[in-house]
Parts: structure tokens; sequence; C-alpha cells
């Protein structure tokens, strides 16, 4: 491979083929994990979703529009951006970021939409529906509403919907109509539920734009798809500017959708350590978290298999974060599997230790991270002393934290 | 033969349409599920299908969600659910029981341990919204091994292909959601559910039962007419919770008996 070349989703999934590791199986199992878990009222659309898919993942004229609207719209390439004055600070390996900050609409988010989009106008569907918890994939997915001229509907937590008016304006800015959703902890696992719902009455002229590696099949496999630019480029930029790839990838997990863009092409590099970074709220131990894969037991949820947190009768607990991107119950059935099959590493960073290292990164490198974010930073902070200079560590910076501004400043006794 | 099979080939004979009534254990209160059970029974029942509560009840409409919280509340789990049906057993030996839930508390329970557990509760057969048949077939399988049948589901989306595969793992009846959308939506297309069913009986070589929008005597009987059995459950929900404390299982025996009572009419003119 020629270096600086970003690696096509084709290639990949060639050169994955060659390699013991190819999941889903054609049922969409991760090992255990991932499957069709739902009615089967949903089974005839998410028939026509995976027929669909099949096709577009392997038809060239589908991928350059997705790669054609990644470079003018998103405005990838996100950089690769070596954060020397932390590391010096650190003294240890070398943290780099994966700028998906830069993107248009301030994350990684917005890249799983524009397919997901794309997608839906080539299968006719004139409206889009999505969940949100924070807010963030429901902007995204308005955002791309507004640019294919598709009618939106958002389905949010009332209780979020209160926590998040700002990006609820930005939203209806945006064009899209968004539905507070009132039942059960009214928050983004109830949205999920809610927009489920609208799909199975509506999936003739409607398509669910899921936010995340998880849901049924084909969900976590499409959405990762999407979302391995960002690993794809990060492994054609590594060998342009460093000649190699990192030691470690570490990126934050929620449902899963950074981490496993930037993990999953990274796979088959056996040298390459992967690190998800779960949120660990006031801490594991007091059970206030949403860290599924290091305290969860695997359970079935919104369609599929996977770690959850639960209690001893299986009810669905609810999670704690500060960052309301990674408060969610469960995890995208392939981090599971990558878990158990010991390929990618799993730890939990507390709320506290991501509010440091979002006021560190801020400080040192005139970057404002998303809350999600700071959590991966707060692991390389502990990680990179404990390593050597010439040691690489690639983090993915998955949002810029606007978005936290009064989040942060609360929990700095600052009122805005 | 099996409770429900029993139930079914009686009212076979008898030229009737079963009526299967759904409810949601420990909605409103868990002393409340066993006088409702027995209302039910007493208003013309056929079957029972009692709902489990899930805290992420995916495939149902507000109605039943509403319920399943309202039982939440008061801590009601999967245990709770079986010892209710140890419960009714001891007064009601004849009338099948049909727990109907979703699948992360029977695998936090454990399914080994779930099915001895339904067994020994008096529990007749399990339907599991959110274990479709491509994911179902080892479960199934062990239902029946343990005499338990299997229930799936049907949607007018289905294809013949699903047919076939109900029919192989499911066994007691199958439950035909005669509308696209969650529970207790609305637009039921009854003369399009009608001409659907002479297919779906003939694939599926089992009872079929038609729910999902079915709201009074005149939905039921038109249903009725054509489907071995009626499952009514939003309906009979809204009366619950419309119901003063303690008055509900009288409200739902009459308005149970309503059903039944068009059910059992006889039919003179075609279904439309």
């Amino acid at each position: 491979m020629p270096a600086g070349s970003q690696i096509s989703l084709l290639e990949c999934a060639v050169q994955m083929a060659d390699i013991p590791y190819n999941f889903p199986d054609a049922k969409g199992h991760f090992g255990q994990y991932g499957g069709i878990f739902v009615s089967e009222t949903l089974i005839p659309a998410l028939a026509e979703l995976n027929e669909a898919y099949k096709f577009a993942q392997t038809d060239p004229s589908f991928l350059a529009e997705f790669d054609h609207e990644l470079k003018h719209y998103v405005g990838r390439p996100s950089p690769i951006y070596h954060a020397r004055h932390l590391s010096n600070h650190l003294g240890g390996a070398q943290i780099l970021l994966k700028r998906e900050d830069l993107n248009h609409t301030g994350a990684h988010k917005v890249n799983n939409c524009i397919g997901q989009a794309l997608l839906a106008r080539r299968m006719g569907k004139p409206r889009v529906i999505a969940e949100t918890g924070a807010g963030q994939h429901g902007v995204a997915t308005a955002t791309v509403a507004a640019r294919y001229g598709m009618k939106c509907v958002v389905y949010m937590g009332s209780e979020d919907v209160k926590r998040q008016a700002a990006n609820v304006y930005r939203m209806k800015l945006l064009g899209a109509t968004v539905i507070p959703v009132e039942s059960g902890s009214k928050t983004l696992k109830d949205a999920l539920n809610e927009a489920m719902r609208d799909w199975v009455t509506n999936v003739a002229d409607t398509f669910y734009i899921i936010g995340t590696v998880a849901g049924p099949h084909p969900y976590p496999m499409m959405v990762r798809d999407f979302q391995s630019i960002i690993g794809r480029e990060s492994i054609g930029q590594m060998m342009e500017s460093f000649g190699r790839q990192p030691d470690c990838v570490i990126a934050c997990v929620g449902g899963g959708s950074n981490a496993m863009g930037i993990f999953h092409p990274y796979i088959p590099y056996e040298s390459v350590k992967l690190i998800g970074v779960e949120a660990a709220g006031d801490g594991i131990e007091t059970g206030r978290h949403a860290a599924s894969l290091s305290a969860g037991t695997p359970g079935v949820l919104h369609g599929n298999r996977t770690y959850l947190l639960q209690d001893p009768n299986g009810q669905i607990i609810e999670t704690h974060s500060v960052s309301a991107g990674l408060d969610y119950p469960g995890v995208g059935p392939e981090h599971a599997w990558l878990k158990d099959i010991k390929r990618a590493e799993y730890v939990g960073v507390t709320d506290d230790e991501a509010l440091a290292a979002f006021h560190t990164l801020c400080r040192m490198e005139g970057i404002i991270p998303a809350l999600e974010s700071s959590h991966a930073i707060a692991h390389a902070i502990k990680l990179a002393p404990t390593m050597q200079k010439d040691q690489l560590l690639l983090v993915n910076l998955s949002g810029r934290g606007d978005k936290d501004m009064h989040t942060v400043a609360e929990k700095s006794g600052i009122q805005l | 033969m099996s409770r429900i099979q029993k139930v079914f080939a009686r009212l076979g004979d008898e030229q009737r349409t079963a009526l299967i009534p759904y409810i949601a254990a420990g909605d409103p209160s868990p002393d409340q599920t066993l006088p409702l059970m027995h209302a039910l029974v007493a208003g013309g029942a056929d079957v029972l299908e009692i709902g489990v509560p899930f805290s992420d009840p995916m495939a149902d409409g507000p109605t039943i969600q509403r319920a399943a919280e309202r039982a939440l509340k008061h801590g009601v789990s999967l245990r709770n659910v079986l010892e209710m049906v140890s419960e009714f057993r001891k007064e009601n030996s004849s009338t099948p029981i049909v727990l109907m839930g979703y699948a992360n508390p029977i695998e936090a329970m454990g399914v080994a341990r779930f099915i001895s557990a339904a067994v020994e509760a008096g529990v007749d057969g399990v339907l599991v919204v959110d274990y479709p048949p491509e994911e179902a077939s080892e479960f199934a399988n062990a239902l029946k091994d343990a005499g338990l049948d299997p229930i799936f589901l049907l949607a007018p989306t289905s294809t013949d292909e699903r047919m076939d595969s109900v029919a192989q793992i499911g066994r007691g009846y199958a439950y035909y959601v005669s509308l696209k959308g969650v529970t207790g939506a609305g637009h039921l297309d009854i003369g399009d559910v009608v001409s659907r069913l002479p297919n779906l009986k003939q694939r599926l070589g089992m009872p079929v039962g038609v729910g999902f929008g079915i709201r009074d005597a005149a939905s039921a009987r038109a249903i009725g007419a054509a489907a071995d059995a009626v499952v009514i459950g939003s309906r009979i929900i809204e009366e619950i919770e419309s119901s003063p404390a303690g008055e509900a299982p009288a409200r739902v025996q009459a308005f149970i008996s309503t059903i039944r009572l068009a059910l059992d009419e006889p039919v003179v003119e075609s279904a439309r």
C-alpha cells in the first residue's frame, strides 16, 4: 500500500477476508453476540435494509458517492495531530490525536449519517428518523436530512430535551421535528424504543438511522463500515507521517461507534493494542456508571445480544455518566466479541478523571474535547508515562466540546 | 396433547373461536393479577396470555408499556410471575397459560432454569417477542422437550419461508399480528387480515390467533369468523387503567363477556 493513501472500504473488506477475523456471519452474529432479536414485525424492514446494504457495500458508485460527500461536505480526511506539548509534559509515549472533532457538525457521528442517508435515498425512502441522547446523533441526522432534502423526525427522551435545549434548537433550525419521549426513564434507551416503534409503523417510506454500532443486524456491521473511514484514514496517515502504525489505539465507548470505526481496520494489525474506554461515572464500585463491558453481563436488548447493565431479574438499569453520549446501558455487539476474544481491552474512566483530562487538553493543546472523547484522553494520560518516548499512542478525538460548556462550567461551580 | 392443543381441539369441534386476553402480570398491582386471571376465565377466556414485565418493551405500544412500568414499580420479576401462575393453578387446572415477554428476563434467569420452573408452575406456552425463529430454534426445541408450546408471531409482511419456519419450530398456535406497528395501534384492516388467513392456516398446520388492533365486539367478531382465536391486549389494559381501585376484575370480566358473546353469535354475513 502506498504511503499516505487511504484504503477503500472495498479493499478493506478484501483484506479482512484473508485473515481469520471475519465477522459478523451472514445472520449478524459476532460469536454469541449480535444477531436479530426483534419482533416479527421488524423482520421485513431489516431484510430490506440488509439486501440494500449488501448491494451498496460493494457498489463502486455508492462508495464513490460516500467518499465524495465525506471529502466535500464533512471535510475529510481529518488530520492526525501530534500533541507534543502534552506528550512532553507526560514524559512518555507520544500522544497522537485523530481529529474527528474537526468534522462538519463537530464529531464522528456525521460519517455514519451520511452513509445511511445515501442508502435511504437509494432505497427511495424520503423520511428519516433517529434516536438521540445528548442530541449529537440527532443533530448529525438533521444535518444530512437537510443536505439531502429529507423529512426528519428525531426521538429524544424528555429528560434529555430539558438538559440539551441548545441541541434541540439546532435540530429545529435544521428543519427536523423533535419528539420528546415520556416513557420509561425518558432518556436515550427510551428514545430508541420509540424510534423503533415509528419505524415498524412507517417502514414503507421511512429509514431508521441508528447512531451507533448496536441494534439488530445489519446495523452494527453497517455503522462500523461507515465509521471505519476513521481507521482506514489513520492507517495511511500513520505510514505517511510516522512510517509505522501506533503501538496502541484508544477510543471512548458508549455504544461504541467511534471506537469501532478506528479499531476495525486495525484488527489485523496484531501489534497494535486496542483499548476502549468506558464511562465509570462516579466509580464502578458505586454502581453509578455506564461501563457495560467492564461491569455488565451478556443479555438481549435493542435487537442484539451484548453486554448489558441489568439487575438480577434481567431488567435494564439506569446508567450514569457526566457525558451523555456514553450514558447507555448496552454496547455494540462487536465490542462484546472483541472483549471476549481479547483482541481489545476495555477499561473505565470516571467523571472526575474525564473532566481533568478535558481541562488538561484545553490548556496544553488549545483543543476543547467533547466529554466523551475526554474519557479516551484521560486513559492516554494515565498510560503514556508508563511507555517509552518513541512509542505512539493514537487517540480518537471523536468530537469537540462546545456542546459541553454548560456541563463543565456547572461542574466547576460557574454559572454561564 | 398439550393443554393448549386440547382447547383448540375442543373449540374446533364446537366450531367456536378461542378468546385469548392479555394482561401484564403485576398490573395495576401484584395482588390484582390472580383476581384478574380468574375474572378473565369467568368472562369467557379460553387461553390467558400473561405479560412478563420488561423495562424496554420495544415491540409494544404505550398502553402495554405503561402496564409493564406499573408492574415494575412493584418490583415484579419473572420469578414472581411464575409464582402467580402456580397460585392460579391451585384453582384452575384447565385454562392454558402462555407467558409473553422479552428475551432478557428469561436469559437472566437462565433458559434451562426458566423452562423447568415454568413447567413446575403450570405454564403451557411461551411467546418471546424478540426471539424470531432465526434466533430461537434451540429455545423452541428445549420448550418442546419440556412439554411447553413455543408460540411465534407472524405479520402481514411475513414471507412464505418464514411461515414455514414457524410451522416447523412453533407449536400450539401461531400469533398473527394483524397490522404493522406496535400493540394498541389503530387502523385494523379486517378485510386484509381475513383474506390472508386461509393461506396462513394451511401453511402453518396449527391454529392461528389474530391480535394487535382488536378493540371491540365488532372487530373481534369479524376476525373471529376467519381466525381460530382472537387476542385482545391493549383494550383490556385500558379497562384496567380506567378502573377505580379494586374494580378492575369486575370491569374486565364484563368487557370480556361482551367479546365472548360476539364471538359465539352465529355468523350471518361474511366478515367484510
